[in-house]
């Protein structure tokens, strides 16, 4: 039974990540209908900065909390602003050309991201302080679940809420779900739809700096390429759950993390990807839309 | 037709000969190995290696009087794009090649080196096969192969350390999968230990948390790992805070400054096999010394060995007297060489003598040998 | 003026903002130790306001003759008239293939291996474009039918010791046969749910390989696969690499026959008719399962067969050759190089494949610079180097009496 509540947590921990960068995906696809293959990399350059930024404070003498704090911020501000330059640069242009055009160009955005990071600081892995402090009170659980991991679990949570408030209750939550359910309507209501989609890359990168920063600090190491197999992984939680639902989002996210925990932990580990994506065909062939996605009526 | 081909092949090897005629005033290192790509990591060390040995020796008049070139190509570590290098260093006129770094790419790529007849010598391509088969004759290395550290781990695991149960874990790939499965098979020969876990690891996934907790559960006194650094750190820091004590046995591949910097105070404790002792080399250190004063950092993983290598071959033809194939392999063979790994030279099959491995300890985030 | 100057400076200024602490701080934690790097500022600074000009007239540029479209009919470019005419056309293919064939003697072996590797993308291309360019299917794993084809011929010749040429086909009909299963489950899916499935399978195919040892010999791949054999006769190295280059050539002019082929029938205009709307296309009584399986199926057939060759040339396989980024080339191949079009597939590949091959010097900038291609080829040319022209079929008959009654 141990074993079992275990695995749950670690799944969730996994899960939770997944969900953070997969709201990204799913609340950009609600929008504009386009699956923001360079989302990984946004995650990753939150990771980076926050490092840096860390790594500068900590040698010019601030410590603990703060460090973290400060990090994070940063991370924040610079993954929105990354954000914000990537859907000017290779989306906005594309606006209208067929399916195929921006999905392509956010491949290449992908591996230029990737790449520019590679150049720019290095391929080497970088250790990435360790931020979150141990908790006293942890300490008689820690076998199970560690500081880190309570950190994650708390932070998304509140995330999510946030998020939700911020979709459901202000005036800028009601225009983006205005616009995602018909942006040209939207627009002849007077909803600027262009300031909303750059929102939404704004937030969606927020929330995956958020997850980048936790997941550094968790796993103590950060690299160039972390963002692509992060940001696959996310994507088919996305899918899994129904791309373009926010609650999918964090259900599919859940859902996948659970999977993987368990299939390493009861079956191998040898076969994990392989169980997440038996997954993801299994839920497809009975609903196409995925959990909680709406099959949008075709119209002719 | 025939006579044709004749001809255009007779004017391509007039070609070529005028060609090597003009540039025979150098001698042409090529240096092949992953520079792009998710493992440059393990490349670029080496290749700058490579220039920083070309550029003193050049300073210093040079080989046979002749000044050396380098001739340095990406191959990404994928064999078939290591076909395509090989070929074009080749074509180049490579004299000596200080390469491929992964053993997938080295295995690839030897075939056309050696109708070429050029020595290659790999700073990092471990697998056994490559010098053990005898397919290759023209391959040497200036590390030792996978089995040899396998075995001292598996050895040390069951004398030093009397363990009675151990999990073996791999990343999947060909070197710590190959790693681990030599270590499973040694265990299961010894008779006195129990494998209770043999798996696969996703590197750069999230966390390994489950498989950590698995461990756990079956009560494995030692963990051994087949792969490289980062996983490792990421394990051995999900053991520390999953308070778990089993002890971590790992490679070569571990055995890099990063693993101490990433895995932190994690990493006290873990047990990785690496090369001999180096640091009394005094070589070792002046390398070490130029390469933080060119690029104010530490080299990274296969640099001793990369510098080694451009050492051993230059060497050679230094020895030689010329680039002529079987004078420079006899060299190699037969004349020692001071380098930052030791004072080597290689047996008939390629490996280096000499080169061996010892087991490290993490003692106070820094690998102190265990005698 | 001074407009066009002020947001080019405020451009300038946020591209510092953005790459600051990427581009001008290194810190070494351990050492305590901080790189400035402060002249890659002045570069960002400089190169982000000289580009953001361009950037700005390209988008005009675009916008202009996006309108032009808009109101007229399609305006064909001199190079697209040159290569509707005919006779043209004939005396291009007929130089091409001469020069194809008269290639390996002229160059050297380097050059060949090279140019193998082209035209294994080009038939890959080709491929590709079946599913992605004609029916519109996305495919994101592509490369595992590429790496199903290899291992067949790598395995069968491992176990059974059967040559080159009795397993080409083997290796055509089991992609075509992973094409098949591939399609069934994901019938019911559209557009981007297709895309994560195939790059899910894409995954799964290279797990299999590096984990089921007994089968696929794990991630230490299978080495010393035969060469294409000639009669037994026995071949060093150039003389192999000028055989596979004929092979290949061969193979690509059969593969550009066939597509070609494919394209005119009634299958090829029911792919194209499925790409441009399913709902009508279905309505018009096209039965969708079988249309999109066999767009699969054919598209994997060629990954396959190549995957046979690829195999024998290299002689080494690993399921390291078999990533996500490949298929991420092939596509981006069929991409640039007009979806649809052959002709644009066939020098998409060559750009991508031998451009990076000859500017090696580059090859730390070389994914960078292919990223930004990709982008830029995205909105500035979405159509690919040669957009693919669209059958007409006009009934002048009805015209005429038009124009006379």
């Amino acid at each position: 039974m141990e074993y079992f509540i275990e695995l749950f947590l670690s799944g969730l921990t996994r899960g939770s990540i997944y969900a953070l960068i997969a709201l990204g995906y799913t609340m950009v696809y609600g929008i504009i209908q386009l699956i923001n293959f360079a989302h990984g990399e946004i995650y990753m350059i939150g990771a980076f900065v926050a490092l840096i930024v860390a790594g500068v404070c900590t040698i010019y003498g601030f410590a603990g909390v703060s460090v973290l704090i400060i990090a994070a911020i940063a991370a924040v501000i610079y993954a929105s602003a990354y954000g914000y330059t990537l859907e000017k640069i290779a989306y906005r242009p594309l606006r209208g050309a067929p399916r195929l055009s921006p999905l392509i160009s956010a491949i290449g955005m992908s591996i230029f991201l990737q790449n520019y990071v590679l150049l720019a600081q290095t391929s080497d892995f970088l250790p990435f302080p360790r931020l979150i402090p141990d908790f006293e009170f942890m300490e008689p659980v820690a076998h199970i679940i560690g500081s880190p991991e309570l950190v994650i679990l708390v932070t998304t949570v509140v995330t999510m809420i946030l998020l939700t408030l911020l979709i459901k209750k202000t005036k800028v939550g009601k225009a983006m779900r205005a616009t995602q359910q018909d942006m040209s309507m939207a627009r002849l209501v007077g909803i600027n739809v262009d300031r909303i989609i750059s929102l939404t890359f704004v937030i969606g990168s927020a929330l995956a700096a958020i997850g980048g920063v936790l997941v550094a600090s968790y796993i103590g190491q950060v690299n160039f390429y972390i963002g692509f197999l992060a940001g696959v992984k996310a994507f088919t939680a996305a899918v899994l759950g129904g791309i373009g639902s926010i609650p999918g989002a964090v259900l599919g996210g859940l859902v996948l993390g659970l999977t993987e925990s368990f299939a390493a932990g009861y079956v191998s580990s040898d076969y994990e990807d392989v169980f997440a994506f038996g997954l993801l065909v299994l839920i497809l062939i009975l609903r196409p839309a995925g959990i909680l996605g709406k099959a949008r009526k075709q119209k002719v | 037709m025939k006579k044709f081909t004749v001809l255009l092949s007779s004017m391509a090897l007039f070609l070529s000969l005028a060609a090597n005629g003009f540039a025979a005033d150098t001698i042409k290192l090529g240096v092949a190995g992953p520079h792009s790509g998710d493992l440059a990591p393990y490349g670029i060390p080496a290749m700058k290696a490579a220039q920083l040995v070309v550029k003193k020796i050049n300073a210093a008049g040079g080989v046979l009087g002749k000044q050396v070139e380098l001739l340095i190509q990406d191959d990404q570590c994928k064999p078939e794009i290591a076909t395509n290098t090989a070929t074009k260093l080749v074509t180049d006129g490579a004299d000596v090649v200080l390469g491929h770094i992964c053993s997938g790419a080295t295995k690839a790529a030897l075939g056309i080196y050696n109708d070429a007849r050029i020595p290659v010598m790999s700073p990092s391509a471990t697998n056994p096969g490559l010098t053990q088969t005898g397919d290759y004759p023209n391959f040497f290395r200036t590390i030792a192969s996978d089995d040899m550290q396998a075995q001292l781990a598996v050895d040390f695991a069951i004398n030093n350390l009397k363990v009675k149960k151990v999990a073996v874990l791999h990343d999947k790939g060909d070197y710590g999968k190959g790693f681990a499965e030599f270590a499973k098979k040694y265990l299961d020969e010894s008779g006195k230990v129990e494998v209770v876990l043999f798996e696969g690891i996703t590197p750069g996934a999230m966390d390994y948390s489950s498989i950590v907790q698995k461990v756990r559960r079956e009560k494995a006194e030692a963990l051994i790992f087949g792969g490289y650094h980062p996983e490792a750190s990421k394990l051995v820091s999900q053991m520390a805070r999953k308070r778990l004590k089993t002890l971590f046995i790992s490679d070569d591949g571990v055995k890099d400054a990063s693993f101490l910097k990433v895995a932190g105070a994690a990493a006290d404790g873990a047990y990785v096999t690496g090369p001999l002792d180096l640091s009394k080399v005094p070589l070792n250190a002046a390398a070490i010394a130029e390469f933080k004063a060119e690029y104010g950092a530490d080299p990274g993983a296969f640099f001793q060995e990369g510098y080694s290598a451009a050492l051993a071959l230059l060497n050679a033809i230094e020895q030689a007297g010329s680039t002529d194939y079987d004078a420079v392999t006899n060299a190699l063979r037969t004349k020692y060489v001071e380098t930052p790994v030791g004072n080597v030279k290689f047996d008939s099959k390629g490996d280096a003598e000499g080169v061996g491995f010892a087991m490290y300890k993490v003692e106070n985030g820094a690998f102190a040998e265990v005698k | 003026m001074l407009k066009e100057f002020r947001q080019s400076l405020l451009v300038s200024i946020w591209f510092v903002f953005l790459t600051f602490p990427l581009m001008v701080v290194r810190v070494n934690t351990t050492e305590s130790i901080v790189e400035w790097r402060w002249m890659s500022l002045v570069w960002v600074a400089v190169a982000s306001f000289f580009l953001s000009y361009l950037w700005r007239y390209m988008l005009a540029r675009q916008q202009a003759k996006k309108k032009v479209e808009e109101e007229g009919v399609q305006q064909l470019s001199k190079a697209q008239l040159l290569l509707e005419d005919m006779t043209f056309r004939y005396k291009a293919m007929g130089v091409l293939l001469a020069f194809s064939l008269v290639f390996p003697w002229i160059f050297d072996t380097y050059q060949s291996t090279i140019m193998i590797s082209a035209l294994i993308y080009v038939v890959l291309g080709l491929g590709l474009n079946i599913s992605v360019g004609l029916a519109g299917l996305l495919d994101l794993g592509y490369v595992a039918f590429f790496a199903v084809g290899a291992y067949s011929y790598a395995l069968i010749n491992h176990h059974f010791d059967f040559g080159f040429w009795a397993c080409l086909p083997v290796g055509g009909v089991l992609g075509c046969l992973f094409g098949v299963i591939l399609g069934f489950p994901i019938l019911r899916l559209r557009g981007d749910y297709l895309a994560i499935v195939t790059l899910g399978f894409g995954m799964i195919i290279k797990v299999v390989l590096e984990n089921w040892n007994e089968f696929s010999f794990g991630p230490s791949g299978i080495a010393n696969i035969d060469r294409p054999g000639l009669f037994g006769i026995d071949m060093n190295i150039d003389g192999s690499t000028t055989y596979i280059y004929y092979i290949m050539v061969a193979m690509v002019v059969f593969t550009i026959l066939i597509t070609m082929r494919l394209r005119n029938s009634r299958i090829g205009r029911a792919w194209i008719a499925l790409r441009e709307d399913e709902i009508a296309c279905v309505a018009m009584g096209i039965d969708m399962a079988r249309t999109k399986l066999s767009a699969y199926a054919l598209g994997a057939f060629w990954a396959g067969m190549v995957g046979v060759l690829f195999a024998a040339k290299t002689t080494f396989i690993n399921p390291a050759s078999f990533t996500f980024m490949e298929s991420a080339i092939i596509l981006s191949i069929v991409v640039l190089g007009g979806m649809g079009s052959i002709l644009g597939v066939i020098l998409g590949a060559f750009i991508l494949i031998l451009l990076p091959e000859y500017l090696r010097a580059f090859s730390e900038y070389r994914m960078l610079a292919f990223g930004a291609a990709m982008v830029l080829m995205m909105i500035f040319r979405p159509q690919g180097i040669i957009s693919n022209i669209r059958q007409k079929y006009e009934y002048k008959g009805l015209k005429e009496e038009a124009d006379n009654g």
